[in-house]
């Protein structure tokens, strides 16, 4: 209807949503948040400069497999006789680059879904919203799979497939904000100056659904990390002869008795990276519902 | 003061926000003898609701009671804990908020609501006598007492008839006090003046003390026996209704009287400049004096005490009675030439019906609106002329019939105008609070239709911003902010900056002053006409606020059930109306002039 209820414009709403740069300031406020933040940059510290300070080639024996640490290599050898120090520091790059290319192709297309469906309603969005049901039935991970074992493992086919099953997660939650939004008048007045769609979209809407696209973006990024391990594990590496965590927990998690470092590195790192990235959702989530405010304000 | 006549007696009232010092309501006192009706007059912020909460010793979250008290008899509310509140509330002291549709659980039927009250303050000697106080109840409101109508949920009444049933609720057990809080607000003209006439029925017949919180001056001044006006958390001034309306001795409460548009007699809307100080943001001094045209040096020094200035007449200025003497200049009749209607008219409605699907709401409308003329369009909610309004900007599509601009029709949708004719019309929203993008600043909103109808140039661009936002009278450093950094009124000049800007030659008000405080409107309205004449804008001006037609149209239609009942000049309409519903829309809407000369005569 569009008769509005005097009532309801007489008061201006009492909570104001707060504005995306104002939640960041919040949550870096929090301390889980800057616990995350300092976890992530440490990992992501090492995968990105790692390779830089290995002390041998990721690829040279030094000597025979699965031995404990011995002078000249500092966390033993692994299943093949190669430095564990080195291939651990040698190995992160490849699952950030990974992640964070599947988490920004999913927000991508998930935003720009989601509000397409909010913003169009009807058929459009039954549609559009039916085939993000469609990809969430599928477990992320089988998706993935079915998709690498079919074609092969290469990165862009791992982004591709990580990334697609982030896109309706990613829409649901846009959808989800953008549609109160849709409804206000401000949208109204575009259309009757006659703005074009898309900065309908993303110049009017976008700007207002921020908040909580902050929070699923730390989570989606949380489980590409974990999806992109756990298919590294499973064997499917972009390079099966380099270094790469997951398929480092893979390799050597037979000997884990014998000589635990070739797991216990690569395992802590990808639990570090995504304890910090879960960390700094929750702190945005946080500030953004106003969960930690302090009290004296009131 | 009497205490032993009154039935509440207020005295030296305060409340602050919670652990600190800053005052929200200070230094309140008024009393209320028994079948009195108290009106609490103030805009919003003003502190009038956390008043009204007070006596009933609740405050809202965040806040809390800094001193005072609240006397009913020997007993001050203010010292009484929970369990003891529970129990006079209801009893001896009831509340009717705002909003009925909020206040009713829509789960329980409205019958168990009625009876929950009797049974949780023992009424009577039985469930028989229950039953038969609650058949009495609705009779007292004029609804029906039948069981099946007591069977129904509040969802099957209509707004009145809730608002009907929280006046049973509140004078169930016949309370010596009673509190409003706005009731009226949400409610049509009618529907309004069958409330008030119950209230002030009940309130003479149980010899009950009504507090009746209100922005309105025109029903407070219809209902009420003597009335005090707030500002700023201040009680400004109190006295019997006609004395403080035709004699006020207050700076704002005369500019708040000059702030309401008048039925009779057409006369230039004054709004008040400025805004009211926030709580923590008051100034030293008389609040009012920042925007008070009588302030002097000594005004700014020490907030006046409230004094006697007539019997029963107490007021807080310090040069009360040069004020009282120089009540505002009013009725300036004729001041407005008559425009003769031009020839074509730019915007004409041909046999236009809309609705939704199979609904349709506007039935087979035929309007004209000539070049620099404004047509209102009255009637209330439901009566179609929102719909009607957005059918001529595009924003609402589902409509047959013919819109023509210049003598072009136009396309439903505004997306499928060319570009010219959606520059050409411009429509501005009710609620400024939702029209504004507020992840926007207010110069990218204002820029935005100057960017969308080609002027390229930059500097060019900003230039025009500065003009407009100069024009509706907001700084140019305004042009940096957030909506949610403006109030109500400054809202809504954005909004009107942005529909003006592109230099449109047809401009569409949906109800542009409905949620905004009365000195606000005053204000919205004043700057409206102005940029009407000298634009020369065409207007089509959607409204529910009769008396408002009068401050800004040369021509009026009024309409009812989507259909337009009656169309002629603004004294024709307004002075001797020929359709039925047109004269009881005019008797039923409050008037302060009307009520002051019933006043007076009786």
């Amino acid at each position: 209807m569009a008769v509005l209820n005097p009532l309801v414009a007489q008061e201006p709403p009492l909570v104001q949503s707060k504005r995306p740069a104002g939640v960041l300031m919040g949550a870096l406020g929090l301390w889980r948040t800057r616990i995350g933040i300092a976890l992530v940059a440490f990992i992501a510290g090492i995968a990105i400069f790692g390779p830089l300070f290995g002390p041998h080639g990721p690829a040279d024996f030094m000597g025979l497999p699965n031995q404990l640490p011995f002078p000249g290599s500092r966390f033993g050898t692994d299943h093949l006789g190669q430095d564990v120090w080195s291939r651990f520091l040698d190995g992160g790059r490849t699952i950030l680059v990974l992640a964070t290319s599947a988490t920004v192709l999913g927000l991508v297309l998930g935003t720009s879904l989601g509000l397409l469906a909010a913003y169009s309603r009807g058929l459009l969005d039954d549609v559009i919203m039916r085939a993000m049901d469609v990809i969430l039935a599928f477990p992320q991970i089988l998706l993935a799979l079915v998709a690498i074992s079919t074609l092969g493992p290469s990165g862009w086919l791992m982004v591709l497939a990580v990334g697609l099953t982030n896109m309706p997660r990613v829409a649901r939650v846009t959808r989800g904000a953008a549609q109160p939004i849709v409804e206000r008048d401000f949208v109204a007045a575009a259309e009757a100056l006659g703005v074009p769609r898309w900065r309908i979209l993303f110049g009017e809407i976008l700007p207002n659904v921020l908040s909580p696209l902050m929070v699923e973006s730390s989570l989606r990024l949380t489980y590409s990390i974990g999806v992109i391990a756990a298919l590294a594990f499973l064997g499917f590496s972009t390079n099966p002869n380099g270094a790469d965590w997951g398929l480092m927990i893979q390799e050597n998690f037979i000997a884990l008795v014998v000589q635990p470092w070739g797991v216990v590195l690569p395992m802590t790192a990808v639990a570090l990276l995504t304890m910090g990235t879960g960390m700094i959702g929750d702190g945005i989530a946080r500030a953004a519902a106003g969960i930690d405010r302090s009290r004296s304000g009131e | 003061m009497s205490t032993s006549a009154s039935a509440i007696v207020v005295d030296r009232l305060r409340v602050v926000v919670r652990g600190t010092t800053r005052d929200i309501v200070d230094d309140v006192s008024f009393e209320i003898s028994p079948g009195e009706v108290l009106g609490l007059v103030g805009e919003s912020g003003s502190g009038k609701t956390t008043v009204g909460l007070a006596l009933l010793g609740h405050t809202r979250r965040g806040v809390q009671i800094g001193g005072g008290s609240v006397r009913m008899g020997d007993m001050d509310v203010l010292q009484l804990d929970e369990s003891e509140l529970e129990h006079i509330r209801g009893r001896l002291i009831s509340y009717v908020p705002q909003d009925p549709a909020a206040a009713l659980n829509p789960a329980l039927r409205i019958g168990t609501q009625l009876r929950e009250i009797l049974d949780a303050h023992n009424y009577g000697s039985g469930a028989d006598e229950r039953r038969e106080r609650v058949a009495e109840m609705m009779r007292e409101v004029a609804l029906p007492d039948q069981p099946s109508y007591l069977k129904r949920y509040p969802h099957e009444l209509s707004g009145g008839q809730q608002q009907r049933v929280g006046l049973a609720i509140a004078f169930a057990c016949r309370p010596r006090v009673i509190v409003l809080d706005e009731p009226t607000t949400g409610l049509d003209v009618t529907t309004q003046a069958h409330v008030l006439g119950t209230v002030r029925e009940l309130a003479a017949l149980h010899g009950t003390a009504a507090l009746y919180v209100s922005h309105d001056l025109a029903v407070v001044g219809t209902l009420a026996n003597r009335v005090a006006v707030m500002y700023a958390g201040r009680v400004v001034e109190v006295g019997p209704t006609l004395d403080l309306f035709r004699a006020s001795a207050h700076p704002y409460t005369q500019r708040l009287i000059a702030a309401i548009p008048h039925l009779t007699g057409s006369r230039d809307l004054v709004g008040i400049g400025g805004r009211a100080p926030s709580p923590g943001r008051r100034p030293s001094g008389c609040m009012f004096a920042p925007r008070c045209a009588f302030a002097q040096e000594r005004c700014t020094v020490a907030l006046p005490e409230l004094r006697p200035i007539a019997v029963g007449h107490n007021v807080r200025c310090v040069r009360a009675e040069e004020v009282r003497g120089h009540m505002l200049a009013r009725a300036s009749d004729g001041g407005r030439e008559e425009r003769a209607p031009e020839q074509e008219p730019i915007l004409a409605l041909t046999s236009v019906s809309a609705g939704y699907r199979k609904r349709m709401v506007v039935h087979d409308v035929t309007l004209q609106v000539a070049p620099r003329e404004c047509l209102a369009l009255v009637g209330e909610s439901g009566s179609g002329k929102t719909t009607l309004a957005r059918s001529v900007a595009g924003l609402h599509s589902d409509r047959t019939g013919q819109i023509t601009l210049n003598g072009v029709a136009l396309a439903n949708k505004s997306r499928d105008r060319p570009r010219e004719q959606r520059r050409t019309i411009q429509y501005v929203f009710q609620n400024p609070y939702g029209s504004l993008n507020p992840r926007r600043t207010i110069g990218h909103i204002v820029r935005q239709p100057l960017e969308l109808f080609g002027h390229t140039s930059g500097a060019e661009i900003d230039r025009k911003v500065g003009e407009m936002l100069d024009r509706v009278s907001l700084a140019s450093n305004y042009a940096d902010r957030y909506p949610e950094q403006l109030s109500g009124g400054e809202r809504q000049r954005v909004a009107i900056a942005r529909a003006l800007v592109c230099e449109p030659s047809v401009l569409v008000c949906d109800e542009v002053t409905s949620a905004l405080d009365v000195s606000v409107q005053a204000a919205i309205v004043e700057l409206l006409a102005a940029l009407q004449r000298d634009l020369g804008l065409a207007m089509l001006f959607v409204t529910h606020n009769l008396p408002l037609v009068r401050s800004i149209a040369q021509r009026v239609a009024v309409m009812s059930q989507g259909r337009i009942i009656e169309l002629g000049t603004v004294d024709q309409v307004l002075e001797s109306p020929q359709d039925p519903y047109t004269r009881r829309l005019l008797s039923d809407t409050p008037s302060l002039e009307v009520a002051l000369e019933t006043a007076q005569s009786s």
